[in-house]
């Protein structure tokens, strides 16, 4: 029975391992192909296969007259985009995070939870719901088609999360070190400041990877509110894909976009054996 | 506490959020009542008649919106039976429990887009590496051309994607249950299976209703992966509802129609799943 388990066990891991490294393995073997190994039949080991070459990998870096792909200014633009939207989302959510787990608010029959409830039920709103006003709206105050548009949009994406996570996070911080703060003669935003924040860095960093993943892989968005003017790296590398781009260069692409966010899987797994994440899902 | 403070802490955030969203709801509402197209872009008022074309004579909204069910519902229940088998195996000492745990969050941290074009070279039904290695037991499956396998392709693709996120709620979930119930559990020998069934499975009840509502909230919104992998295709049998909302709105600018069926899906939506959170918790909490 024990070693039916186990063996299960072992298998079950392997098979999914496979499944998940698969893609992965894929693109970066193609990465390195050239026409005939790719057209010519499927080729999996590179020197017994194919003769790899970088040729895929240096058109990242050609410019667009050159025949290159151009994806360093959309990598800009996406890196820019996630992170002011992140930042502002983190530190709005925070202080109203803070405000719904410390102080009881009360206007009719709406309480702390059915505030909370309303920031977190933004994310059931459809993008599609959103897009069509977005899109019109920023088109009336000439935002269509720029950074700026973009990042007031994440914030509506972003915000919720932050608030979802740190409400909980908050709530696990004991409220004696607010009221010690107080009594020792800080103001209440002194006591946030200084006495609170610097107990909830783990709240704030899981937050922040959080709104980072939800902001870096958000296509839609991007897809809809821009067109040429900005561009960000999603909408860039599907663009790509439609056009006569070869696999190698589309795979190199898209698996220097896929990077960065390997380091966050690092910083969550962390967080998340030391139980700092436990609070957030009740 | 000192009583005007709290305001200061709350309402930047609440009301940017307020200023953010208020005016594209209302202009849905709005808009869903206005013949807004691309001959007549305006907001005139035309009353309830695309409510009346859209229940009356829109079978490709309804069928959109059945097709979107089949693939959340199906690739939620895939991610939740196998994110809690993995959660369940990496959350005792495992060798490379580490290593583990971060290959199986890392899908979820790739851009679906992204991955989905990868996915799209992958199941090339003459060059990807599937049908090759499948050429050995003599099947082609026409992956992406055949509307019934394109719609287990979308699945597929979606499992990868989000199953880690399952896994990683259910993770923090089983890592934070306390520990005596396990303890009496073990002096009484009882079997793995068992201790599963009795102990784990009904601590997690609260945790698995949380996140297989997330998770179904954002799979009813599948709608960048379709696009990338079949464009809604073959004919329209991947296309969810979002999807179809798309084309009329941004594609035919049919705006006031793209606008009333937006926010009918919303409001059958927010119906649905509040169904189903009653459902669930009444199934799994037996309250």
């Amino acid at each position: 029975m024990n070693k039916l388990y186990i063996f299960l066990k072992y298998f079950f891991i392997v098979v999914w391992t496979v499944f998940v490294v698969a893609p992965f393995l894929w693109a970066l073997t193609t990465s390195f192909k050239d026409f005939q190994s790719v057209n010519g039949g499927v080729t999996y080991i590179p020197w017994v296969d194919f003769e790899p070459n970088l040729e895929g990998w240096k058109v990242l870096i050609k410019s667009p007259a050159k025949g290159g792909v151009d994806i360093i200014e959309p990598y800009f633009n996406s890196l820019f985009v996630t992170c002011t939207a992140s930042l502002i989302s983190i530190i709005l959510g925070t202080l109203s995070a803070y405000a719904l787990s410390r102080y009881t608010f009360k206007a009719g029959f709406v309480k702390n939870n059915d505030i909370t409830f309303f920031f977190i039920s933004q994310r059931i709103m459809p993008p599609i719901v959103l897009s069509i006003p977005f899109f019109l709206f920023l088109s009336s105050i000439n935002l269509l088609d720029s950074l700026t548009g973009l990042i007031v949009v994440y914030i509506v994406l972003l915000m919720p999360i932050a608030v979802w996570i740190m409400v909980d996070f908050f709530n696990k911080v004991p409220r004696e070190i607010d009221e010690t703060a107080l009594i020792d003669g800080c103001n209440p935003y002194q006591a946030f400041l200084k006495v609170v924040l610097p107990n909830s860095i783990p709240g704030l960093i899981v937050a922040g990877m959080f709104c980072i993943i939800f902001g870096w892989i958000d296509f839609f968005f991007a897809f809809i509110l821009t067109f040429t003017e900005v561009q960000l790296l999603p909408v860039k590398i599907v663009a790509l894909n439609s056009s006569v781009t070869p696999w190698w260069s589309l795979s190199a692409s898209a698996l220097v976009s896929v990077a960065p966010l390997i380091i966050v899987a690092f910083i969550v797994e962390r967080y998340l054996s030391k139980g700092n994440l436990s609070g957030a899902i009740k | 506490m000192n009583f005007k403070h709290k305001y200061f802490f709350l309402f930047p955030g609440l009301f940017v959020l307020i200023g953010i969203l208020i005016f594209p709801i209302i202009f849905v509402v709005r808009l869903s009542l206005s013949g807004w197209n691309s001959y007549n872009p305006g907001l005139d008022y035309i009353g309830f008649e695309n409510y009346i074309r859209l229940f009356t004579d829109d079978p490709r909204f309804w069928e959109s919106f059945f097709r979107l069910s089949f693939l959340s519902v199906t690739t939620v229940i895939l991610q939740y039976v196998i994110g809690f088998a993995l959660a369940h195996m990496v959350w005792k000492d495992i060798k490379f429990k580490r290593f583990f745990r971060v290959l199986f969050l890392v899908p979820m941290m790739t851009t679906p887009v992204i991955m989905t074009v990868i996915w799209r070279t992958f199941f090339h039904e003459s060059l990807g590496p599937v049908n090759d290695l499948l050429s050995v037991f003599g099947v082609a499956p026409k992956w992406l051309t055949d509307p019934v396998i394109a719609k287990f392709t979308v699945i597929i693709v979606e499992v990868w994607q989000w199953t880690p996120f399952m896994f990683l709620l259910l993770l923090a979930g089983l890592l934070s249950l306390p520990k005596e119930p396990f303890l009496a559990a073990a002096i009484d020998g009882a079997s793995p299976v068992r201790k599963f069934i009795y102990v784990t499975f009904p601590l997690m009840a609260p945790i698995s209703i949380g996140a297989i509502i997330i998770r179904l909230i954002e799979a009813s919104k599948i709608m960048d992966t379709v696009y990338v992998l079949t464009s809604g295709g073959p004919g329209t049998s991947t296309e969810t509802s979002s999807f179809y909302i798309f084309i009329k709105g941004l594609r035919e600018f049919q705006m006031g129609y793209a606008a009333s069926m937006s926010f009918t899906y919303l409001i059958i939506m927010i119906i649905s799943l509040t169904i189903i959170a009653k459902v669930l918790t009444k199934v799994l909490l037996k309250e």
